[in-house]
């Protein structure tokens, strides 16, 4: 599990996830992702390297963007793994994020 | 039998013995929650699987053994002795019905049926008034589903209304996971997400579930098969399932039952296509207005409370009609990690690996001859890559020997009731590998030396106190690596082998003469011997007539041997040692003449040149030791001039040293061991043939043999030479 958080060329943090977010991480990734939800006007998440994401996963995303609306705060994720994708697709909660959902080249299924 | 009945069977052997471990724990005092679930879910999964294939004989029978598991479960009633034994009894009954079932025979005959009624009638008191009339239950069926009149609607889908308990996670469950269960019934036309009930941030705790959805859902399933998907969970979550076309009322008296506003979860169900909006909203005005007829606010508590009783009825009906359809997501989960692969298929993927590394060979072979440093690499790469698909192949194969060790609870408990004993199992080694095919054929010849440690080695506790020793004898299963064997031990501390009643039996059955003397381990060795047996009560644990030389002769199947050491009243060690592998094996290749051998390199200890080729013993002073050993040369009456300089490989076999005497050695060579025909069988000495690179045949040494040749050898000489020999000191360079 690591988190690595770097600014963007816009200004906004970001944050990238590489491990799996799953119910045995879920004390640091909800500590994680409030604390940058709360510290950042324009926080972004970075997906792309999650490898596995369960119900916990899931649900911690939500709070996330709960949270920032919460605040009034911008929580953007802007990379999306196969798995966090294809999770958020199942439960039909793409709208809900409002992010656009990025295909990475030589993946179309 | 079918392939289904096929799988089937296999997985209820699983399931059963899984049954017995968690009973037998049960019994020693294990009251872990756990271990009693564990147990009801093996007999449950029997009965489910048993209801999917239709075998009614098992299903109905291990229905009882679940109803008892059940009370057990619920804390109604509490372990002891008798019930066990009974629950027990039942597993084997199942196996019984098993083994019908593969002999293909779906409906026991009277004595099995009777058999059966026995063990059902002793678990009768275990069963409450309440289970058994739960059980009676089971012809009721399917919940009403009520279709409605609704004019001009056509909608098909079920709606699931599901809110999962806050501790599904911790109890590692993923409403994800359930959720994509449910699409091997159907299709899941509409889903929402509701995170409503996740509180804030600060007071959500990350490791609860707050999750809950309404799902449309397209499918021919019914109510149950589809309450049973969420069939674990089900204690812990909120679960409502309308049937396609339900009334109207129906969909309202839900909203009215959710935690959510009502408004949202209007709007939920217009957006997956359960209602129209107008519909909806005529319903909430109708509904509002009777509730304001009414007089008061109860009225809508009150029709939830309809739907919740309803609805509350289901679960125990479920449970007790729960016969069919125990594709379980729970048991997916684990299994997900497995696959099973037919044992011919492995043997075929050995063969070919075999078949590879001997083409491997063959082309490293011709590559140095060819003398082209590329290809010469090429080739070297190959090989190494050839060698590690061996080992994985080889390992794909290797299965752990607990399983085999932990059946022998079940024979100690047995044989403790049975005869009055106190035996206490202790197993070490559990998780030593070796292969599956060995692990097989070893059961039985270990099953009649356990049987016979118990039976004849462990005393009477009377018997034990007046010898002083503590009343519960111990009887010990050891495994463990040991030089390219695997060793496996059955120990006891019991009374030893009684070295003049195996002297006098022996006498008596003819197979020594009376005045002949033997060595003690000569003398111990007898057992082995055809047709002997030194207990003359013969009970049903052992001494059926199959003796220790059935057990000899099955090792020796295997490539392997059986010894003993044994002390008067202290106990006996029964030693087994196996090749760890029957197919491939890492060997030394050697050459005496023009003809090439091969020794197991797990065996090989050193190898030292052997500098006076001219003297004529058979031993040389290695480090002051002696070393006994065989010249191949003499031993296969290999033709051709004795070469200036030969060779000593040390060999080492159960702590035993010795040499053999080689040209030249030609180093380490994958060997896929070739049997010899059965006109070699007898032969001694040569344990199989290989085939080298060139084509050329090279045969695998049976070191056994050669180093028990010699160490006999080197006894006689010491026999005759009455124990005193005079070591020379002689040229022997490391």
């Amino acid at each position: 599990m690591e988190f690595t958080t770097q600014t963007a060329a816009d200004g906004a943090t970001r944050m990238a996830i590489d491990g799996d977010l799953i119910i045995y991480h879920a004390d640091e990734i909800k500590r994680r992702l409030i604390d940058g939800i709360r510290g950042n006007e324009v926080f972004e998440l970075d997906l792309s390297r999650v490898g596995e994401m369960d119900s916990a996963g899931f649900q911690l995303l939500a709070l996330a963007k709960h949270e920032s609306r919460q605040i009034d705060h911008t929580l953007r994720i802007v990379g999306h793994s196969p798995a966090v994708r294809e999770i958020i697709e199942f439960f039909n909660m793409v709208a809900f994020f409002g992010d656009p959902l990025v295909i990475p080249a030589g993946e179309h299924a | 039998m079918d392939e289904i009945l096929n799988v089937f069977s296999v997985e209820a052997r699983e399931q059963l013995e899984a049954m017995e471990a968690g009973l037998l724990q049960l019994e020693e005092g294990d009251r872990d929650p756990e271990t009693i679930n564990g147990v009801f879910r093996a007999a449950h999964t029997i009965k489910g699987g048993a209801g999917v294939v239709e075998i009614h004989s098992v299903e109905k029978f291990t229905h009882v053994l679940e109803n008892v598991l059940d009370r057990l479960r619920n804390g109604e009633i509490e372990v002891n002795g008798d019930m066990i034994s009974a629950l027990l009894l039942g597993c084997d009954h199942i196996g019984t019905l098993l083994d019908m079932v593969a002999s293909g025979e779906t409906e026991p005959d009277d004595e099995v049926r009777r058999a059966g009624e026995d063990i059902a009638e002793q678990l009768r008191p275990f069963l409450g008034a309440k289970a058994a009339e739960k059980a009676n239950k089971v012809t009721v069926s399917d919940a009403d589903v009520q279709r409605s009149d609704r004019e001009g609607r056509m909608n098909d889908c079920w709606h699931i209304s599901i809110r999962f308990g806050r501790n599904v996670l911790k109890n590692g469950m993923d409403p994800l996971a359930f959720l994509r269960y449910l699409l091997n019934l159907g299709e899941i036309a509409h889903l929402t997400t509701l995170t409503d009930a996740m509180p804030e941030a600060d007071a959500m705790d990350p490791e609860l579930c707050y999750l809950g959805f309404e799902i449309a859902f397209r499918s021919h399933a019914s109510k149950e098969a589809i309450e049973h998907v969420f069939e674990f969970c089900r204690d812990d979550c909120d679960l409502h399932i309308l049937p396609p076309d339900s009334k109207l009322e129906e969909y309202l008296l839900l909203i009215d039952a959710l935690p959510e506003e009502t408004m949202r979860l209007g709007e939920i169900l217009v957006k997956s296509g359960a209602l129209t909006r107008e519909e909806l909203e005529a319903g909430l005005r109708r509904q509002s207005g009777e509730g304001v007829g009414a007089g008061d606010t109860a009225a809508a508590p009150q029709l939830g409370n309809i739907l919740i009783q309803q609805q509350s009825v289901q679960p125990e009906l479920v449970e007790a009609a729960a016969t069919k359809q125990k594709a379980v997501s729970e048991k997916k989960a684990a299994e997900s990690s497995l696959i099973r692969v037919h044992a011919d298929k492995l043997d075929q993927l050995i063969d070919l690996v075999g078949e590879l590394v001997i083409a491997g060979a063959s082309a490293n072979l011709l590559a140095k001859k060819s003398g082209e440093a590329s290809l010469a690499e090429a080739t070297s790469v190959l090989s190494r890559l050839v060698e590690s698909i061996r080992d994985s192949a080889l390992q794909l194969r290797m299965v752990q020997i607990g399983e085999t060790f932990n059946r022998f609870h079940r024979v100690a408990r047995d044989v403790s009731r049975e005869l009055g004993k106190e035996i206490e199992l202790v197993i070490n080694g559990a998780e030593t590998e070796l292969d599956k095919s060995v692990v097989e054929k070893i059961g039985d010849p270990l099953m009649h030396l356990v049987r016979n440690a118990m039976d004849h080695g462990i005393e009477s506790p009377a018997a034990r106190a007046a010898a002083g020793k503590p009343t519960a004898g111990r009887v010990e299963l050891n495994a463990f690596h040991d030089s390219g064997s695997i060793v496996i031990e059955v120990v006891d501390d019991g009374g030893g082998l009684n070295k003049d009643r195996i002297q006098a039996k022996a006498i008596e059955k003819g197979i020594i003469q009376e005045g002949e003397t033997l060595s003690d381990q000569e003398v111990v060795n007898l057992i082995f011997e055809a047709g002997f047996s030194t207990v003359e009560k013969v009970t049903n644990l052992s001494g059926r007539g199959v003796g220790m030389d059935v057990v000899r002769k099955n090792i020796a199947a295997l490539r392997g041997s059986v010894d003993v050491k044994t002390e008067m009243g202290a106990g006996s060690r029964f030693t087994i040692r196996l090749p760890l592998t029957l197919a491939i094996i890492d060997g030394f290749l050697t050459g005496v003449g023009k003809a090439s051998y091969v020794i197991p390199l797990d065996m090989v200890v050193e190898c030292i040149e052997l500098a006076d080729t001219s003297v004529e013993r058979d031993y040389i002073n290695l480090r002051g030791e002696v070393l006994p050993f065989v010249r191949l040369r003499e031993l296969f009456e290999v033709s051709g001039k004795q070469p200036a300089r030969e060779n000593i490989v040390v060999v080492q076999y159960g702590g035993q040293k010795a040499g053999i005497v080689v040209d030249q050695l030609l180093g380490e060579f994958q060997t896929v061991i070739k049997p010899l025909g059965t006109l070699f069988r007898n032969m001694r000495g040569i344990g199989g043939s290989t085939i080298l690179g060139t084509g050329e045949v090279a045969l695998i040494l049976d070191v056994q043999a050669l180093v028990s040749q010699c160490a006999a050898a080197e006894e006689q000489l010491a026999h005759a030479t009455h124990g005193v020999r005079r070591l020379e000191s002689h040229g022997a360079a490391a």
